[in-house]
């Protein structure tokens, strides 16, 4: 199921985040140039670009963890470069879900209990964090690995269950860097179907880099970073 | 359509036209001179070029071509036009970015039009995979492949746009 062809997605609407004209050099080295971009609400936006070009900074910047040197950075009608740290940790944790390439699940933990971190730092009880989290394994065809742990797992499954902790808190947005990077062609595919049919279900927003076009080909529509600015690219939402 | 972009740059003889095409293009297979005429000829008909006088001397190659406006604009909508998302298509992709670089024409532009086709006929293939049956699954996952290959020839000659232009400028 996909797009608006899914009568339970919810569809797009108005501008949830809103970049302008943001720089940012790490060093001499610039990495944004003046990037513009608008991510409208329950819409899933690929970000594209060649390695190098910026993207993953700009990702960065949209989800509150970097900072730009100079530029503007609305979520929700809320300015986000200039919010103080702990407002933007405290945003970071309540309205945004993240996923990268490496699934960075805590090894110490079993699947269910990395899914369910995100309810517990929200200041959910233990067995209700890992309640809600258990919901997520059927849906992301991870029954049966709720006790595992990160060694006994496959990298696709991993990927699942970051995916799962992703979304579990009920983010506004994803942001998703890579998230099939480090996976092999079949399993990326599967990571990509369910991270998009999840996301729709749900209503979420999502912000997904990759360099990869059959990866991208899963969005509603793609920009390209460029030198670090966004070319918009002329694509009909789905 | 290449003999009426090369025409859009001097007013020239069909051999000249044959020679040119045959370097850039031809790619081992020389174009008949029986086609370039041929083809001449049609243009000539369509209003698109106008035959000058045939000059003194034999054989049949005694004309000179010049391109009009009719011919001029439709040179410019073919070339910044993406050509229908399909597998197998880059030896057209080639000729509209060689024809554009020769032209002072924005081979950028028409590079990142073909690139949004490209990517959205991959998101319509996508679709189709998520929701048919396996074997949709394997035909769709087939046309994606060649238009990621695509995609990564025309991502490596964006890159490459500057070297080229000087290339076929010289």
């Amino acid at each position: 199921m996909n797009g608006t062809n899914d009568s339970s997605a919810v569809q797009v609407g108005g501008v949830i985040i809103e970049a302008r004209d943001l720089v940012l050099s790490f060093g001499e080295t610039p990495a944004l140039q003046g990037a513009c971009v608008s991510v409208k609400r329950g819409e899933v936006l690929a970000v594209m670009g060649p390695s190098g070009s910026g993207k993953s900074t700009l990702l960065h910047c949209l989800a509150g963890i970097l900072v730009p040197d100079s530029g503007e950075v609305y979520f929700d009608g809320q300015r986000l470069d200039t919010m103080r740290e702990a407002e933007r940790s405290r945003l970071r944790r309540d309205r945004f879900g993240f996923v990268f390439q490496f699934g960075q699940l805590v090894p110490e933990l079993t699947a269910e209990e990395n899914v369910a971190l995100p309810l517990l730092l929200g200041g959910a009880r233990r067995e209700e964090a890992l309640h809600g989290a258990r919901a997520w394994f059927e849906r992301l065809e991870l029954d049966g690995l709720e006790r595992h742990r990160t060694g006994e797992m496959s990298g696709g499954q991993a990927q699942r269950v970051a995916l799962a902790r992703g979304l579990v808190a009920k983010p506004d947005v994803l942001f998703a860097d890579e998230p099939t990077g480090s996976l092999d062609s079949l399993t990326g595919e599967l990571v990509m179907s369910l991270l998009t049919r999840t996301a729709r279900e749900e209503g979420t927003t999502v912000v997904l880099v990759t360099h990869e076009p059959r990866v991208a080909a899963y969005a509603d529509r793609e920009v390209i970073v460029r030198d670090g600015k966004v070319t918009l690219v002329e694509g009909a939402l789905r | 359509m290449a003999l009426l972009g090369l025409l859009d740059r001097e007013p020239s003889h069909g051999y000249d036209l044959k020679r040119d095409y045959d370097a850039y293009f031809g790619r081992g297979r020389p174009l008949p001179f029986g086609q370039v005429y041929a083809t001449l000829a049609r243009l000539a008909r369509d209003g698109k070029t106008i035959a000058g006088e045939a000059e003194p001397g034999a054989g049949p190659d005694r004309k000179r071509y010049t391109i009009t406006e009719m011919g001029r604009s439709e040179v410019e909508a073919w070339l910044g036009e993406p050509i229908p998302p399909e597998p197998y298509l880059q030896t057209e992709l080639f000729v509209k970015v060689v024809l554009c670089l020769m032209l002072g024409r924005p081979a950028d532009k028409y590079l990142d039009a073909q690139r949004a086709a490209h990517l959205r006929r991959m998101r319509e293939l996508t679709d189709i995979k998520q929701q048919g049956k396996l074997v949709d699954a394997l035909l769709a996952d087939h046309g994606l492949f060649h238009l990621e290959a695509d995609l990564r020839w025309i991502d490596l000659t964006a890159a490459r746009l500057a070297a080229l232009a000087e290339e076929v400028a010289s």
